[in-house]
């Protein structure tokens, strides 16, 4: 919201502070003041002057001089401009002077800019005239500027006087941020009473007389509200004999700097009031209102209405409109219609102020796409009182201003208001809440400065809200208030006493952690994808059609159908990053994520879906498979994962090469899976090289893992070893050879270790050769041949069982 | 027989003068001093000799061994010197080679900046916890007051899965999660995802993420809530930071603040940086709105607290000064490197 100082001023004509001073204050008592811009920054030296004659430069056809008298002496001015006569009152630059633009209008530059006298084609000229453009405005604020060409003043513009200050630009316009609470500060009205309160100076709000003519407006219109849940309130005032004229200069200049194009009186009274008392209002021209009468209802669905910027609309039965005795007129709240329009011709007009349904009105502009500003005041749930007392100071305005002759009464349809809120507190709450000691005597001057009145109770207070203050609705608030008028940056800075607390991480964040600490020692860096994502991603994954996975849960409003559907597989965000890293000629690079995939336990979603923790990690360049599988186990093992792990290559993972998958089972569950993607897989990401990947599913691993540690000696006696080499037929894994190790290895077994694994020349078609070292220790004694011979036996015995022949 | 010593003395010594290699001459020693070497072949000869003369020549022996082992000793430590030199000349390398790194991975400078965050409350006694992402609206709003119509709601903020169902736009939920199981005092933060339904670009992404943070206990106030958050800002952004407080309004806290640090580019006299304001607005916080202790279970007139959220992206964009938000989702290795 934008407003002129000079329109605060005139609530609070005490106020004498600078921008800066003004943006601190109030940004440090709540109404927050993003940047401010004066107007006059780069307007120096210009005065009004009047042009005595006119002639035609000797040299230069586009070129006229002008004696111009500037009060204290006369000037000659050579210019281009050609909407100039003898006796015309212009603004004129002198020499050393600043302008803020240049005439085209284009971009102001930041230090405006300088005039010097000089010569124009050989003849002196001691100044410049000056567009409106080049004060740094435009037509739309200054509509009686010329399109092109010198800016002329009215005629009782005063020669030698500051034309910065006539035109009204010794001004700063003030943009806040209002906070949505406070409804009653996008208003100037609003805006003016924190603005009083914020430096202690006497808040002044217009003084509001209507006159009236000794006629009834009951005989002019008549009002009924159908759709009174939509509707709260609704005034109506009529005025007679029109005369149509532009609003006087401080109305224009007010409403400019809010940014509103001022166009004739009428229509800136409207305007000026909304601003002013942040009450919407609309005016209807009563001659097209068919039997003078206000029908305020619903539409029907599919029912057309031409809106007054010509436009046609759809409208649906949830859009409330204002109708006549026979048709729509306008559609409540967001804009008239073409059909009761004033125009210049307009003699008689129906004013209105209503009350609508805040979240109404938002849902039908959206659905009509047409934000206005009245849409944008009534969205945010206005007060039926103030309704009220807007179209009355709009028909004083009317009156003060002589735009026309208002009828006597207003005919007002009103909902029974809502009693004012009454608030019981005490002070000593209000010191508790702050941790402040104030004194009763501080509060009151603060709850007063505020128009706030407490009256003393039995053992505290009690308040009665005014209407516009919505957002006040029991101590806490009332705290605020005193916490904004003291200053927050006076209220101490201590720390919460009371019961000591234990500061801690969950298990599950331990363990995860573990997971970011592992993956960075292997080298793998943290990324960060979305969450949602498209669904053609199951076809990038290979994921077949009907497969549980597809099942996910869509984003009724996404922004796209590339962020469509919440995802329920992890790999896409590694595999599209990776694909980033390598379009981007990035080597070696591992990358890892730790988030969520969205399970649905039903379609539509009823219950809240399994959001499961998924570890996945991702590679390309240096290291295969089993640097993979080497960093899976270096993670289980960190979190006291330490039982076997078992790698099931019948995982059935359809992104994952067939030969080169794994399921990576742990105590008979399944944690997650690795191996090499799928060439196809990777041509879909434009992968151009391997890729491996590994996926833990965190809230089965974090059931297994423990961070217990029990200390085992260090052994005492020697180990011994023994090697084993054997020929292998070839579908029996190496996993399958190790588990027959481990189940007849007695407790003497410590360890063994795969050393050559061979197939091709000197071993027969469909085997391959493997052998291993096997360890064996006791912690109490050195073995002898015989114990270590027993062992080995029943390891021998058992691979024989599978096949496996024992090379000597 | 002091002949035959000195001749002996002086074969010895020519050859250890003449002996250059380590290996050479520990032969040569075993040839005079071993047990079958000449000097032990004299000793085995002293029978011959008279034996009122026999102390003097076994001194003389002595000495002559003596003498024999000093030069078999410092020529050994000559040759050894001289060998370890060479080896050592032998072995110089060129120190400015390139290093061979242990190629460790890196963190995201968001999860930096959250374990950061997490630390300095956790010190201060506060326990983390985690809530859900697709959240209710019960938690994501209503619990929160923001009552059913309320502007907040509108879809062009929020991303909806159906009537009950919505991707939270905040952390605050979880706030409500932890209340209600109604264990006093609390004294939490919350780390999370949200949503909002926002274009990427520069400045916003559709996914980002919180800090939530929940005092609740007796006698909690809102100067409470001023020296915790000056504590947190001063450990996040040193010792000198300072704060300040403006009013806000957040539904669910009253009195509502933002909060600004002094700009830690300029320390607070105005630079590009903080636009010329010398602070940088941090993050959001209030005392808890009594509707929301109330909607909780919690009585208003016993309890009091304060809560906070952070946009962790900014802390990050912020202490990195990383310019564009979309390299946070991109996951360049060359991005990811330097944190």
């Amino acid at each position: 919201m934008n407003t002129a100082m000079s329109w605060i001023k005139a609530y609070v004509p005490d106020l004498d502070c600078t921008p800066q001073e003004y943006l601190d204050a109030m940004t440090m008592t709540g109404t927050k003041v993003e940047t401010y811009e004066c107007l006059d920054k780069n307007l120096k030296n210009i005065v009004v002057g009047q042009i005595m004659s006119i002639a035609p430069h000797p040299d230069a056809d586009k070129l006229i001089i002008c004696q111009v008298d500037i009060g204290k002496e006369k000037i000659q001015i050579v210019t281009g401009a050609n909407n100039v006569s003898e006796g015309d009152k212009v603004p004129v630059v002198l020499d050393g002077g600043k302008v803020a633009g240049g005439h085209d209008g284009g971009p102001l530059p930041e230090d405006g800019i300088e005039i010097h006298n000089g010569k124009l084609r050989g003849i002196d000229s001691f100044g410049m005239m000056c567009s409106i453009e080049e004060l740094g405005s435009s037509r739309d604020y200054y509509p009686e500027a010329p399109e092109d060409g010198i800016y002329i003043f009215p005629a009782d513009a005063v020669v030698g006087s500051d034309a910065v200050e006539a035109l009204g630009l010794h001004d700063t316009v003030f943009e806040y941020e209002i906070t949505s609470n406070r409804v009653d500060c996008y208003s100037v009205l609003g805006i003016a009473r924190e603005a009083a309160a914020t430096f202690g100076k006497k808040f002044v709000p217009p003084v509001v007389e209507v006159k009236g003519n000794s006629e009834k407006v009951e005989d002019y219109v008549s009002v009924e509200v159908v759709d009174k849940d939509l509707c709260s309130r609704y005034c109506a005032r009529v005025v007679k004999n029109i005369k149509i004229a532009p609003s006087p200069e401080w109305m224009q200049r007010r409403l400019a700097a809010s940014g509103i194009r001022p166009i004739n009186n009428i229509v800136d009274i409207t305007n000026y009031v909304m601003e002013e008392y942040g009450q919407p209002m609309h005016a209807f021209d009563l001659d097209t209102v068919a039997d003078h009468k206000i029908v305020v209802k619903r539409a029907n669905n599919g029912d057309k209405f031409m809106t007054l910027d010509g436009q046609e609309r759809e409208l649906d039965s949830e859009m409330l409109m204002i109708c006549d005795g026979q048709k729509q007129i306008g559609i409540a709240g967001i804009m008239g219609g073409e059909n009761s329009k004033i125009t210049d011709n307009v003699s008689t007009m129906l004013f209105e102020a209503a009350c609508f349904n805040g979240a109404n009105i938002r849902k039908s502009a959206k659905r009509l796409g047409l934000r206005t500003d009245a849409s944008g005041k009534f969205e945010k749930g206005l007060d039926p009182r103030n309704a009220l007392d807007a179209i009355n100071r709009a028909c004083s305005l009317i009156e003060q201003l002589g735009c026309g002759e208002v009828v006597s009464g207003v005919v007002d349809v009103c909902e029974p208001l809502k009693d004012l809120k009454v608030i019981d507190f005490t002070t000593s709450r209000i010191n508790e809440l702050l941790g402040t000691d104030l004194s009763d005597d501080v509060m009151l001057k603060i709850f007063d400065s505020l128009e706030l009145k407490a009256e003393k109770t039995g053992d505290g207070y009690k308040m009665t809200v005014p209407s516009y203050r919505q957002d006040l609705e029991g101590v806490a608030d009332l705290a605020e208030e005193v916490a904004r008028f003291y200053g927050y940056d006076k209220i101490p800075s201590t720390l919460p006493s009371g019961e000591a607390t234990t500061g801690k991480i969950s298990f599950k964040q331990r363990i995860e952690n573990k997971a970011r600490d592992v993956a960075q020692f292997c080298g793998f860096s943290q990324g960060m994808c979305y969450s949602f994502e498209s669904p053609k991603v199951y076809d990038k994954l290979l994921i077949p059609e009907g497969d549980p996975l597809r099942n996910a849960i869509t984003i009724s409003n996404p922004l796209g159908e590339d962020f469509s559907i919440m995802r329920t597989v992890s790999l896409n965000g590694i595999l599209t990053s990776l694909a980033t890293n390598y379009n981007r000629r990035n080597k070696d690079v591992r990358l890892y994520e730790l988030a969520n995939v969205y399970l649905p336990k039903s379609l539509p979603l009823t219950e809240s879906p399994d959001e499961r923790m998924q570890f996945t990690l991702g590679f390309y360049g240096d290291g295969d498979f089993f640097t993979m599988k080497g960093v899976v186990e270096e993670f289980f093992d960190s979190i006291g994962m330490n039982k076997n792990i078992t790698y099931d290559p019948n995982a059935g993972r359809p992104y994952l090469h067939p030969g080169r998958q794994a399921n990576i089972i742990y105590d008979g569950v399944v944690c997650g899976c690795l191996g090499e993607v799928h060439p196809e897989v990777c041509d879909n990401y434009d992968i151009g090289t391997k890729a491996y990947v590994a996926v833990l599913d965190m809230p089965n691993i974090v059931g297994f893992a423990s961070f217990d540690r029990k200390y085992t000696g260090v052994a005492k006696f020697p180990s011994v070893s023994r090697d084993i080499s054997m020929v292998v037929p070839k579908e029996i894994l190496v996993g399958d050879i190790e588990a027959m190790i481990r189940q007849r290895g007695g407790k003497m077994l410590e360890s063994y270790n795969l050393f050559d694994i061979y197939e091709g020349e000197q071993i027969k078609e469909g085997f391959k050769s493997v052998a291993y070292s096997i360890v064996f220790r006791s912690p109490d004694r050195t073995l002898t041949d015989d114990d270590v011979n027993g062992a080995m036996k029943k390891i021998l015995n058992g691979l024989d069982g599978m096949g496996i022949e024992l090379r000597q | 027989m002091k002949e035959k010593l000195e001749q002996i003395r002086n074969e010895a010594l020519s050859q250890v003068k003449d002996c250059s290699e380590v290996s050479k001459l520990s032969e040569i020693r075993v040839n005079f001093l071993g047990k079958k070497g000449q000097l032990t072949n004299i000793l085995k000869s002293m029978k011959d000799v008279a034996p009122e003369d026999r102390p003097k020549v076994g001194q003389l022996v002595n000495e002559t061994r003596a003498e024999i082992e000093k030069v078999f000793d410092e020529a050994q430590l000559k040759l050894q010197r001289a060998l370890r030199d060479a080896q050592m000349k032998k072995e110089v390398i060129d120190v400015t080679l390139p290093a061979k790194k242990n190629n460790v991975g890196h963190r995201h400078p968001n999860t930096i900046a959250r374990e950061e965050v997490e630390n300095i409350f956790v010190g201060m006694g506060y326990e983390v916890v985690e809530g859900p992402e697709i959240e209710t609206d019960y938690y994501n709003f209503e619990a929160l007051n923001i009552p059913a119509d309320h502007p907040a709601k509108d879809e062009q903020d929020t991303f909806y899965i159906n009537d009950k169902f919505l991707l939270r736009t905040q952390t605050s939920g979880t706030q409500v999660h932890v209340m209600e199981q109604g264990k006093l005092p609390i004294r939490m933060i919350a780390p999370g995802r949200v949503f909002r339904s926002d274009e990427v670009d520069a400045t916003h992404s559709p996914s980002f993420h919180q800090i939530e943070g929940l005092v609740i206990d007796k006698h909690i106030t809102f100067a409470d809530l001023k020296g915790t958050l000056w504590e947190f800002a001063k450990e996040l952004f040193g010792q000198d930071t300072k704060v300040r407080f403006r009013p806000h309004h957040f539904n669910f806290t009253e009195p509502s603040a933002e909060m600004d640090v002094s700009c830690f580019k300029c320390g607070g006299s105005g630079c590009r940086f903080c636009k010329g304001t010398g602070w940088i607005e941090i993050l959001g916080c209030g005392m808890v709105h009594p509707n929301v202790l109330k909607m909780s279970k919690i009585d208003p007139d016993k309890y009091s607290g304060f809560a906070f959220g952070i946009g962790l992206e900014r802390i990050a964009l912020l202490k990195y000064e990383i310019d564009d938000m979309r390299l946070l989702y991109e996951n360049d290795a060359r991005f990811l490197k330097q944190f």
